[in-house]
């Protein structure tokens, strides 16, 4: 008699003895996921209202930095870029969304966590699977979920170009003389604080945990890589709050910047 | 104070079995196993419960406790809803031998198939060798590992897919995670790991963590890292040249 067949039958989908509300917790995911991608996929075609002038402000939008082809005063190549087909239209933010968008699909909270939400493998401990097939991330599609580190990569150099965009927004342009001088305004304040989010979840990444001294057997061997093992794993064990708070900050930066673009909502300088 | 509540335990074997309701008083202080005897001693002598220490460090009296795998004896009563119905079933990933009881051996024979630690040459003439505190300090996390197999239980690879025979779930990859950071092995379990053990079945649901009663961070601390040296040795062509600049440490 084969092994499985000894063992209790497949529970169906969601049959579970657990008496708690073990659905709550998936719903929420659910829901602030599929928010943040309509709400990001949204925003990302506008192509408009992603920078702020007013003021003397020099904002720019997470979603549209950095600008590789664009009009705004942040582009580095002004204008549509060649290669762009005419059908679609063009937007400065999908030529980058991919980064932030690649390296959060392949994170391995959120893989944790979307499997159970949106995928319902399983839906929560302890509760039946509505399949009776599993492939695992052992092959494909799955299996790409293993290029998460180069997302890594390249989602460390946007972070830092998203600290120098922060660093920009204390600028401010005096509208009569041109000149440029420090100040504070609440929009300098949300970059600010997205960028310590952002980087608080991309450095606390599992996989740079690994590159940076997880690899070692022998951490004493190299002190330097046991120190920046302790800082990440230090971010690594609260991940999935950096993972959510950085998630809720980059699309409010977003909005923000776009509600004072559209003079909803005005940008108050502190000083 | 005294407390009347109601336990449904499954009773049953391999062939099929049922639950039963059974009523009884509680007082203060109590844990899940305590009633399950005192249920035992006045009401159903017949009924099969594995356990021994009573103090959460043997794992022999893993059950499922209103759904959520458990052990027994670390369950306080004053943790339930004793208002309503507690449900006291066996295990699910492993086979039934009667009521709470069920066989685990697949586990042990699992074990057999790990290589084995495999220490580098002795540092010392005497036949000793020498490491630091923090080089262990990763490893020894795992050893606290009591093997209940309640994470083996509530992981749906085995639990709901069966995949026994493709996969060695949680508990076996926290014991190669101990062998294969162990600053002092020489062996090498990324290609067993990758095929035969299956670490790319777990999907990191992180069910396993939640329900270890020694809080080891199974997921965070074993799994993923395994799964990172598994990228490391065959899916990262950048890491391949960098293990030609660097050799592991």
């Amino acid at each position: 008699m084969a092994y499985a067949d000894t063992l209790p039958k497949q529970r169906s989908f969601g049959q579970t003895t657990r008496p708690d509300a073990w659905w709550v917790k998936p719903i929420f995911i659910f829901l602030g996921f599929s928010a943040f991608i309509i709400y990001s996929t949204w925003a990302a075609f506008q192509g408009n209202h992603y920078w702020l002038a007013a003021g003397g402000a020099n904002y720019v939008s997470p979603f549209y930095s950095p600008e590789i082809f664009g009009d705004s005063p942040h582009a580095i190549f002004h204008g549509k870029p060649g290669f762009w087909p005419a059908w679609l239209p063009f937007s400065p933010a999908l030529l980058i969304l991919w980064v932030p968008g690649g390296f959060r699909f392949t994170c391995y909270y959120y893989r944790g966590a979307y499997y159970k939400a949106f995928w319902a493998d399983p839906i929560n401990c302890a509760v039946g699977e509505p399949r009776k097939t599993y492939l695992g991330e052992r092959s494909f599609p799955l299996l790409i979920q293993n290029i998460h580190r180069y997302f890594l990569y390249i989602a460390v150099a946007f972070v830092i170009l998203l600290a120098y965009d922060a660093l920009k927004a204390m600028w401010f342009t005096d509208p009569v003389t041109g000149a440029s001088h420090f100040g504070i305004g609440v929009g300098t304040l949300v970059m600010l604080l997205n960028v310590f989010l952002l980087s608080s979840y991309t450095l606390g990444c599992h996989s740079l945990r690994h590159l940076v001294g997880g690899f070692l057997d022998s951490k004493t061997k190299s002190p330097s890589c046991a120190k920046t093992y302790n800082c990440v794993s230090c971010l690594n064990s609260r991940h999935m709050m950096w993972a959510w708070f950085s998630l809720f900050s980059v699309g409010f930066t977003d909005l923000y910047i776009r509600l004072c673009s559209m003079g909803i909502w005005h940008d108050v300088r502190i000083f | 104070m005294n407390k009347t509540v109601t336990f449904r335990i499954w009773r049953g074997n391999s062939q099929g079995g049922e639950f039963v309701n059974y009523t009884t008083e509680i007082t203060e202080g109590l844990v899940v196993l305590d009633v399950v005897h005192k249920i035992q001693a006045t009401q159903a002598n017949d009924i099969a419960c594995r356990w021994n220490c009573k103090a959460g460090k043997c794992g022999s009296c893993s059950a499922e406790v209103n759904g959520v795998p458990k052990l027994m004896c670390m369950t306080r009563m004053d943790t339930l809803n004793t208002d309503k119905v507690i449900t006291v079933e066996p295990m699910r990933a492993f086979p039934l031998i009667r009521d709470l009881v069920t066989d685990v051996s697949w586990n042990f024979r699992v074990k057999t198939k790990i290589k084995k630690f495999k220490p580098r040459p002795a540092d010392a003439p005497d036949g000793t060798w020498r490491m630091q505190q923090e080089d262990v300090d990763r490893v020894q996390e795992f050893r606290k590992c009591i093997e209940c197999f309640l994470c083996q239980d509530v992981c749906h690879v085995l639990r709901d897919h069966h995949k026994h025979d493709e996969f060695i779930g949680p508990r076996f990859l926290a014991y190669t995670a101990a062998l294969e950071m162990h600053p002092l092995d020489t062996e090498d379990r990324l290609p067993e790991l990758k095929q035969a053990q299956g670490i790319g079945l777990c999907n990191i649901g992180k069910c396993c963590t939640n329900v270890c009663p020694e809080h080891i961070a199974i997921t965070d601390n074993a799994i993923i890292p395994l799964k990172e040296r598994v990228v490391d040795e065959f899916y990262d062509p950048l890491a391949w040249i960098w293990k030609k600049i660097r050799p592991k440490g």
